[in-house]
């Protein structure tokens, strides 16, 4: 009889696990890096690491479904005639045409407006689906300014100057040519077919000094009418926040590294920024220094999902959230109806991000003609909206509990970190302590 | 080097309007001119004083003529659809930028990004212009007597560049369907510019360009022609080193 060692139990390594294994055999047979949409997927601190303390005897809890707590708030009110007036304070981030098919834009246009809320353009111009159905436009001003014309710059509400995103601060964008339809090439005066490459960087200005001059020009343009928001991407949060209300920003915008994009490379997003999470405390305390929290507002993006995030982003000091993946998800994004034909994909619902490919199941990061009739604007704009309601009774609801009266009443005392990362991102104490790391810096 | 003489846009039945910026403020200005209803016979404009201010008559959207007398600062004309607009001294950056239809012409030198991402008109700059001229440019013709500084239409889509004088380096880097022409030395030429030949249709369109400009005692001829290669189109690996 022979002896024989008994065998191991295989084992992987963490390091090369095995969407890495994938990763590197893919990058090995194409030569080039993986390119898709959608933000962040790592798992980073988030919103789901803080706590609210709920009021008992030391704070006195409003009656819930009986007492008030308003969600308005008011955007823009710094320099423009004309500020941004939103029943609830959670705005649709811009997305592109092009990225986006019209009945999605329209969509989203028919959902905000039902919630009393604004839309956003993206980086291919304004679309009649959805300024037509948008009562509250944000015109967004990018480095490729795709359509951009003083016609729909005037017919704006708001205008956008985008300087980065959070999936990609630092980054241009890359449409490819299978998702440039006539209309797309049209609008974006290039030839069908071609990928479409954006700038990183606005052609006509650099630094902050040019943007405070860019911005004079765009007030000059609009007759100071429309409130002038600046979005950033979350990387350097304190200091882009500052430089854009010394520029003369009503609106800074911070895009956290959740946020989504269209088509930007793996390595980027997941490698690039800071999570929103880490991005709002720097924001607010830019603000706070300048003496201009609350004059100029501040909206966080980038991973926000539902009432409790927006409860704690608006707790930390944010004036308004904006969110972009979810409300593709409430349109029908990832649906697993269409499980099907994502497995044909070589994906499944809930993880299909090649957005840039235009075959999108569910017919809304699509150019396609036969898919785009998969969105019933009228149907999806009903469930962005109801959404919407949803998220904001959570706020209101958690609201109540701490005692507030208006969901902008959350403050930090209000909330706990689970880890010392959250406690020291977000300033706020850990868990049974009154330690918050970091206090005295950041 | 040869005056622009363009036809004025505006008829001259009546009297300039004029502001000083001296006594009125930039606002003033650009609300009047923004004011300007369809069929309006205040057609003349006349600007006193600029002294380099940023974003004189910008976003006007009637066809008038302006006259500024002096230089002015950054963004002058931006936006423009449909005036003509003409600078009587030098511009500073993104003169004319975005110009969506109409004209300016700058009898003296233009300073960087002049033209950027423009969609239409004409801009004549009778001087220099700085580096980026035309950068992004979406249609708008760009006539430059001078010369024109590096990374000039950079990753322009599409209408003229006409430059009498030189180009400095990385000429057309990125560019996608605008046509360059150029009539004295290239220092270089960017990422999938190349030069390309005058075939007949191109020295036509030239001359009608020319002669938009007002330029008279230049032939087409002495003028090389400049693209897009596209083969930067659609991304190749075997492509990587031109990123």
């Amino acid at each position: 009889m022979t002896y024989r060692n008994p065998p191991t139990t295989p084992r992987k390594s963490a390091t090369f696990d095995d969407y890495t294994l994938s990763e590197i055999r893919r990058a090995a047979a194409t030569g080039i890096y993986d390119i898709r949409g959608a933000g962040a997927k790592r798992k980073l601190p988030h919103f789901d690491d803080l706590l609210f303390l709920g009021a008992s005897i030391s704070r006195y809890p409003l009656e819930g479904y009986r007492e008030r707590c308003d969600t308005s708030v008011v955007l823009g009110s710094r320099h423009a005639k004309k500020p941004i007036e939103l029943k609830i304070p959670i705005t649709i981030a811009g997305m592109s045409f092009g990225s986006l098919s019209g009945p999605a834009k329209e969509a989203l246009g028919r959902g905000a407006t039902l919630s009393g809320t604004s839309t956003t353009t993206g980086d291919g111009g304004m679309t009649e689906e959805e300024r037509g159905h948008s009562k509250q436009l944000v015109y967004q001003y990018l480095p490729s300014r795709y359509g951009m014309n003083l016609r729909d710059l005037r017919r704006a509400d708001a205008i956008e100057v985008v300087v980065g995103q959070g999936a990609k601060p630092g980054g241009g964008g890359m449409l490819l040519g299978q998702k440039i339809s006539d209309r797309v090439a049209e609008m974006r005066t290039l030839p069908k077919g071609i990928d479409q490459r954006s700038a990183s960087r606005h052609p006509d200005w650099t630094g902050p000094d040019d943007l405070e001059i860019k911005i004079l020009e765009l007030r000059e343009i609009t007759d100071w009418e429309k409130p002038i928001y600046v979005k950033v991407g979350g990387a350097r949060p304190y200091y882009d926040t500052a430089l854009a209300v010394k520029a003369g920003a009503d609106v800074v915008v911070v895009d956290g590294m959740q946020g989504g994009t269209a088509a930007t490379q793996e390595v980027f997003i997941e490698n690039v920024g800071q999570p929103t999470l880490a991005c709002i405390r720097p924001a607010v305390q830019a603000l706070q220094d300048l003496g201009m929290h609350r004059k100029v507002q501040l909206i966080v993006s980038g991973g926000i999902r539902n009432g409790a995030d927006v409860a704690k982003a608006l707790a930390l000091g944010v004036d308004a959230v904006s969110i972009g993946t979810a409300a593709l998800v409430a349109l029908g994004d990832n649906d697993p109806r269409w499980e099907a034909e994502y497995n044909k994909l070589g994906t499944t619902a809930g993880a299909y991000d090649d957005w840039h490919e235009g075959r999108d199941p569910a017919g809304i990061t699509t150019q396609d003609p036969e898919l785009m009739k998969r969105v019933d604007p009228v149907a999806a704009g009903r469930r962005l909206a109801n959404y919407l309601k949803v998220m904001t009774l959570e706020a209101q609801t958690i609201a109540r509990a701490c005692g507030k009266n208006s969901l902008h009443n959350l403050e930090p005392e209000d909330l706990v970190a689970l880890t010392i990362e959250a406690a020291a991102m977000a300033g706020v104490p850990l868990a049974g302590t009154n330690w918050i790391p970091g206090k005295n810096g950041f | 080097m040869p005056a622009t003489k363009l036809s004025k846009a505006a008829t001259q039945d009546h009297a300039s309007r004029i502001f000083d910026l001296d006594v009125s403020s930039l606002r003033e200005l650009n609300q009047a001119l923004h004011n300007l209803a369809p069929g309006s016979n205040e057609t003349a404009w006349e600007v006193l004083h600029p002294k380099g201010s940023h974003s004189v008559a910008v976003g006007v959207d009637q066809p008038v003529s302006i006259d500024v007398r002096g230089s002015v600062g950054y963004y002058c004309g931006g936006m423009n659809s449909g005036s003509t607009i003409t600078v009587h001294g030098s511009a500073g950056p993104g003169v004319g930028e975005n110009m969506m239809s109409g004209s300016i012409i700058v009898k003296g030198d233009a300073s960087q990004y002049a033209g950027a991402t423009g969609k239409g008109g004409l801009l004549v700059i009778e001087g220099n212009a700085s580096s980026r001229c035309g950068i992004s440019m979406k249609g708008i013709d760009i006539v430059v007597h001078g010369n024109i500084g590096h990374m000039s239409a950079f990753m322009a889509q599409s209408g003229n560049l006409v430059v009498l004088g030189d180009a400095g380096d990385a000429l057309g880097d990125s560019i996608y369907e605008a046509r360059l022409f150029v009539r004295g030395k290239v220092d270089s030429l960017g990422a999938d510019c190349i030069a390309k030949e005058m075939r007949p249709e191109h020295l036509e369109l030239l001359q009608g360009l020319l002669d938009r400009a007002g330029i008279t005692g230049v032939k087409p001829s002495e003028f090389k022609r400049y693209g897009s290669a596209r083969t930067l189109y659609n991304f190749n690996i075997d492509n990587a080193d031109a990123y």
